[in-house]
């Protein structure tokens, strides 16, 4: 539907930038080497035949024990052309962190604080990288899949011989 | 009042009731004043769904805003890798409460994109999620109109709607058996017909609720203590929908006419007639017309479904998927096996990766499912509308007054379950 997207993308940057694209379900993708996140992300608004201006939606996937470990997922969509993407860039687990998308696009800011707190990726020149959902006393990362679905972290602890 | 009478909101805000004109209000002059932290919620009668908005104001001025979110987190995504395919549809009725028809649909259209078979369900299924949709997408604006008006004061009109939605729940109650969490929708179609004698029910209720729409229009659109707080009050620019990722009726409200079942029809959408409501200037008073305008552009979707609406089946006639008939459960060893398998194991989603978009009743509801071929989602995230229309009032607040928290925070309809999940 959006090859054209596709096509823009190998055309203007080389293989060591979009390592790999795709289309799957209708729905086209660019796996981004995560030192041209942040360039791609610009060249993808601003490039008049795209317009992929808008931005939809950004989360992370872990994908243990696969290495890198994480997958940080953006989709983008342009308004005018009705053309969509999702590009992801593959951060290790070791080095989580890829570069802020908030001076792209403003909305990036909630989204990537939402990625921090549920996978413990730091995006680099966030202006507020603070938790979101979590309570700021919350320890780790709960959607990552070492963490026990059953574990708890209760704000208020008993103390010890309280009832 | 007849049916697109309300799409003219340029003829709605032309109703004017003298000046209220505060441009004479000179900062300059003020007393000094020193900045003081104000909290708004997360208890507070205006925040509804459980939301804080930790404020800085000066005199009764705001300064910042910061929007803090969370305190309905019940870890939609963490629970939804553990559950089959199947038992996630009881999470999505929990995400936008107030229409969880669109959010059962939104998800069933997902996975079924992952399965490939979009185009086997039957076309009554797919009907029938057109029409308890649009009823969920009526609750959802009938809530925020409703609680919107209530925060002004216009408890009247709280009543009137509130009691329009009640009928539109009783009528989804009979089709589900559920007043709220319906968990109505199947993968590969809905798990039971619409009752006998439902049909003619609705197209009661409907002219019941244009009357009420009727009184609360007349309650409020020509109510000057309403417009004063709505007009010009809470502007979002249309250069800022892109950049924050706005759907829904606060994007419309601004003159960006976006809606998924327009620009990218999915079900029968593209076989109903209906007009996209957008407003000009994006304040309180667009956001609240917009919302009223699309009410009466899903009856008017409602009554075409009604009469378009085929016989045959309700769900797809495929073991793979969906249960076999019980009947043939109790008879034959074959549909034996399937219903165990369905109800053990759970569908299995081949390996791959969608994001599949619908309009929700806040705007652009997205599900990006990673599938890695077995019963359960490796992933399964959604993609909130109300996330990131709520994240632009940090934009937006700034430069207002305490008061215009409320009405600007009501009309972005922000529902706790499906921002926090």
């Amino acid at each position: 539907m959006a090859k054209i997207v596709l096509d823009r993308l190998n055309e203007r940057f080389t293989a060591g930038e979009i390592l790999e694209t795709g289309s799957q379900h209708g729905n086209e993708w660019a796996r981004v080497a995560p030192a041209a996140w942040r360039q791609v992300a610009e060249f993808l608004r601003d490039d008049p035949a795209l317009q992929l201006n808008m931005f939809v939606d950004l989360t992370c996937v872990d994908r243990m024990p696969r290495e890198p470990r994480f997958d940080v997922v953006l989709h983008l969509y342009s308004i005018d052309n009705k053309y969509r993407v999702r590009l992801l860039a593959g951060v290790s687990e070791k080095q989580a962190v890829i570069d802020t998308l908030v001076p792209v696009w403003p909305g990036a800011n909630w989204f990537e604080r939402e990625a921090f707190d549920m996978y413990g990726v730091r995006f680099e020149g966030h202006p507020d990288l603070r938790r979101i959902l979590m309570y700021p006393e919350f320890q780790g990362y709960p959607l990552r899949k070492d963490y026990p679905k059953e574990k708890r972290q209760p704000l208020l602890r008993r103390l010890p011989g309280s009832v | 009042m007849s049916a697109d009478a309300p799409l003219q909101l340029e003829s709605r805000r032309r109703i004017v009731f003298g000046e209220s004109d505060i441009s004479d209000f000179d900062d300059d002059k003020d007393l000094p004043t020193e900045s003081m932290p104000l909290m708004m919620g997360p208890s507070h009668p205006a925040m509804h769904g459980t939301v804080r908005i930790a404020l800085e104001v000066e005199g009764e001025k705001i300064k910042t805003a910061d929007i803090q979110i969370g305190y309905l987190h019940r870890c939609f995504e963490k629970e939804a890798e553990y559950a089959t395919w199947t038992q996630i549809f009881p999470y999505t009725d929990r995400l936008n409460y107030v229409s969880p028809m669109l959010n059962n649909v939104g998800y069933a259209i997902a996975v079924e994109k992952l399965l490939d078979i979009e185009d086997k369900i039957p076309e009554r299924a797919q009907y029938i999620r057109v029409i308890v949709g649009e009823i969920s997408r009526i609750t959802d604006h009938l809530t925020c109109l409703a609680a919107g008006a209530m925060e002004l004061g216009a408890f009247t009109v709280f009543f009137y709607l509130i009691k329009a939605r009640e009928w539109l729940w009783e009528l989804l109650e009979e089709v589900s058996g559920a007043r709220l969490t319906h968990s109505y929708v199947r993968i590969g179609g809905v798990v039971a017909d619409l009752p006998a004698g439902w049909p003619p029910k609705l197209l009661d209720i409907l002219a019941k609720t244009r009357t009420a729409l009727s009184d609360a229009d007349k309650l409020l659109t020509r109510n000057k203590i309403f417009r004063d707080r709505m007009d010009g009050v809470g502007i979002i620019a249309k250069a800022d929908v892109a950049g924050w990722g706005l759907t829904g009726p606060v994007a419309r409200s601004t003159g960006v006419a976006y809606d998924v079942r327009k620009d990218h029809p999915y079900l029968v959408y593209d076989r109903l007639d209906f007009e996209v409501p957008v407003g000009s200037t994006g304040d309180n008073f667009d956001r609240y017309a917009c919302r009223l305008a699309e009410i009466f552009q899903s009856m008017r979707i409602l009554e075409q479904a009604l009469a378009k609406i085929p016989e045959g089946p309700f769900i797809v006639d495929d073991q793979r998927v969906a249960l076999p008939k019980k009947r043939d459960t109790y008879n034959t060893i074959e549909s034996m096996i399937a219903h165990f398998k369905l109800i053990m194991d759970g569908l299995h989603v081949p390996p791959g990766e969608i994001y599949s978009f619908t309009e929700g009743g806040n705007g652009e509801l997205g599900f990006y499912i990673v599938s890695n071929g077995e019963g359960r989602p490796w992933k399964c995230r959604v993609r909130p509308p109300c996330f990131a229309n709520l994240a632009v009032l940090t934009k937006v607040l700034p430069g207002l007054f305490i008061a215009d928290v409320v009405p600007t925070f009501g009309m972005i309809n922000m529902i706790g379950g499906e921002c926090d999940r």
